[in-house]
């Protein structure tokens, strides 16, 4: 028995797995990744357990109550609806995280494809694809987000779809300029010589080698969703009201700045630490990922 | 040109084995561009015209210094990378005219080995995954099957089947060089080309994996065009050498006769530079002159023309043709 769990000790240490062992002592030590990472977390928790931890309707006001400063019923305080500003923020949480998945996947399910294509092909295709991106890349992102949405119109979906689409770009460049270097390697020519056909090479030999890329930009790409879901929220034409998301909370509690400042401050504090863990974490992996960052 | 059984039969000594692999006028330019919005400058000559051919079941050794074009030879007869234009006759088929599938479905029979055991290995997958991918290509074996033969391709050079699942960072350059060789072997090839297999290896495992690849060759049936800059590596492994000089093949004999009797200058200055173990023997070394002229701007007439301690007036207008001094003995020289 302790024959066998030695041996299999032995077998996972000698498989890989020092690698990625030394990989995440060198994560933990980052004590800002660490940091961004109990956000995401916190995060998380909040996103999945909402509605346990804080039962009811959001969104139904309660006039008679409306712009109550914090106190114990209401943690947070009431908007201008009356309604809580912490039940408000814990189900907005949700949405949040569900546009931030959904643009990540998204981004990932069309750039990675099209970055990978456009890479190890070259040529005509690579031109097409290039120029296309270019030009997408041309706007600042945020814009271009909004220019989809007076396209497409406002809503859970179509802020989704434009802001995925707005990040396409920036995946299909990354995974481009990895690919370009891995296509040159010798094993990458080995398994051409082998016989191997171009779709396995691409996903055996090419995509596993750029994962690490593509793994830091999804978590950097989860703080961006965040900020331009919350950025189309706050201009009105991201998730309508009565849907509790962040950006909206923020947008509307502008009006009372001045007066019942916590109807803004709270949603947009909330918005900070989604996209600060998002973003510290990104960071730390990168660094902990990246070859170039000897151990 | 008609190729197979009317080739012409370069460098043989008259033996009548068939010609697996035959390369005629093989030729390899790359473009050299100036910047960004201009055509191209003018282009690089790496490999000008070689012939050859390689028989069943011999080594047929392919020697140069650095930069003559050997490599890009290995690469164009797999077409890894095009060749300009040229014939390529494997089993009598020209892979030059062949479509994707058949070319893949050909490098079952055809491999390759390479230079740098480091580079040549995928960082990301194990090693019976390595060795196991020319199955999956091209063959529908089920998972044990593939495993099995895994199994006996590590064992057959020499390494334990148990460490097929470690990554290939674990493993020393010379066993890394071994994975690379079960590789090539999966499928039974009947070609390898080796290209430089052992440069980037100690001496002392050069050694080891020369002596595999010369065992395997043995129960195997395998013929090799073997790749190096070493001569005295290629002297141990080859039937026939052929000696390439600015994309050109210059000499091409049996390996006894090359090392003998060496015809054309370039190889005869090559051979004085070998050292000899033995401290009675005075050696007259041949230093030559020079660089190796730009490929970019080769010279007029023989291309060893600007180095060469023996040049006439002709060399410098006119190429060589490269003939037969008899007794299989090839030499592309105007003074032989």
């Amino acid at each position: 028995m302790t024959e066998k769990k030695k041996s299999n000790e032995l077998q996972s240490y000698w498989s890989g797995n020092r690698e990625l062992r030394r990989r995440w002592a060198k994560l933990r030590r980052n004590k800002a990744a660490l940091f961004g990472g109990v956000l995401i977390l916190i995060y998380l928790f909040t996103a999945l357990f909402g509605p346990i931890l804080y039962p009811g309707n959001p969104s139904a006001p309660n006039l008679i109550r409306s712009l109550e400063t914090p106190s114990r019923q209401h943690p947070l305080g009431t908007d201008e609806l009356g309604r809580s500003i912490l039940g408000r923020i814990v189900h907005g949480s949700r949405v949040s995280l569900l546009i931030a998945i959904g643009v990540v996947s998204l981004g990932l399910l069309l750039g990675v494809p099209l970055g990978l294509v456009s890479g190890y092909y070259g040529g005509k295709v690579d031109f097409g694809i290039q120029r296309i991106t270019d030009t997408m890349l041309a706007f600042p992102g945020f814009l271009l987000a909004l220019a989809l949405v007076a396209v497409l119109g406002v809503g859970l979906k179509n802020t989704v779809i434009s802001v995925g689409i707005s990040m396409v770009p920036i995946y299909i460049r990354l995974v481009r300029g990895c690919v370009l270097s891995v296509r040159e390697q010798v094993y990458v020519e080995a398994a051409r010589a082998l016989g191997t056909r171009d779709v396995a090479i691409l996903m055996r030999h090419i995509l596993p080698n750029v994962m690490v890329p593509i793994t830091v930009q999804t978590s950097l790409g989860m703080g961006t969703a965040i900020l331009f879901a919350a950025g189309l929220g706050f201009l009105g034409v991201g998730v309508q009201p009565p849907t509790p998301e962040w950006g909206a909370m923020l947008g509307s509690g502008r009006a009372y700045l001045f007066h019942a400042p916590h109807v803004a401050t709270f949603p947009g504090i909330a918005i900070f630490l989604a996209v600060l863990g998002f973003n510290l974490s990104g960071d730390g992996l990168r660094e902990a990922l990246d070859p170039r960052f000897k151990l | 040109m008609v190729a197979g059984k009317f080739s012409a039969g370069y460098g043989t000594d008259g033996g009548n084995s068939l010609a697996l692999l035959e390369v005629h006028n093989l030729r390899k330019d790359f473009p050299v561009r100036k910047g960004l919005f201009s055509g191209t400058r003018g282009s690089i000559r790496a490999v000008d015209g070689v012939d050859f051919e390689l028989r069943e079941g011999e080594t047929l050794g392919l020697v140069g210094e650095s930069g003559c074009g050997k490599t890009t030879v290995a690469r164009c007869l797999l077409r890894l990378i095009e060749p300009t234009e040229g014939e390529v006759l494997f089993e009598g088929e020209d892979l030059l005219k062949m479509d994707r599938e058949a070319l893949r479905k050909v490098r079952a029979r055809f491999q390759i080995i390479f230079q740098d055991p480091y580079s040549s290995l995928n960082p990301r997958m194990n090693v019976g995954e390595i060795i196991a991918e020319p199955l999956r290509n091209h063959t529908r074996s089920s998972r044990g099957e593939i495993r099995d033969r895994v199994c006996f391709l590590m064992e057959k050079v020499g390494l334990h089947p148990e460490q097929a699942r470690r990554y290939p960072h674990e493993f020393s350059g010379g066993q890394r060089q071994r994975i690379g060789i079960a590789r090539a072997l999966a499928l039974n090839p009947r070609v390898i080309i080796c290209d430089e297999p052992v440069s980037a290896l100690d001496v002392s495992i050069q050694a080891q994996v020369i002596n595999l690849l010369v065992q395997l060759q043995e129960e195997m049936g395998l013929s090799y065009l073997f790749i190096a800059h070493d001569l005295s590596v290629v002297e141990h492994i080859s039937n026939r050498v052929a000696v390439m000089y600015l994309g050109r093949i210059v000499e091409l004999a049996t390996d006894q006769e090359l090392y003998r009797n060496p015809q054309h200058p370039y190889t005869q200055a090559l051979l004085s530079a070998v050292p000899v173990p033995d401290p009675e023997v005075q050696q007259r070394r041949i230093v030559l002159q020079g660089d190796v002229p730009s490929p970019l701007n080769p010279p007029s007439g023989c291309g060893f023309h600007t180095r060469c301690p023996e040049r006439i007036d002709l060399c410098t207008n006119e190429v060589p043709a490269f003939r037969d001094l008899g007794n299989g003995h090839w030499a592309a020289c105007h003074l032989r």
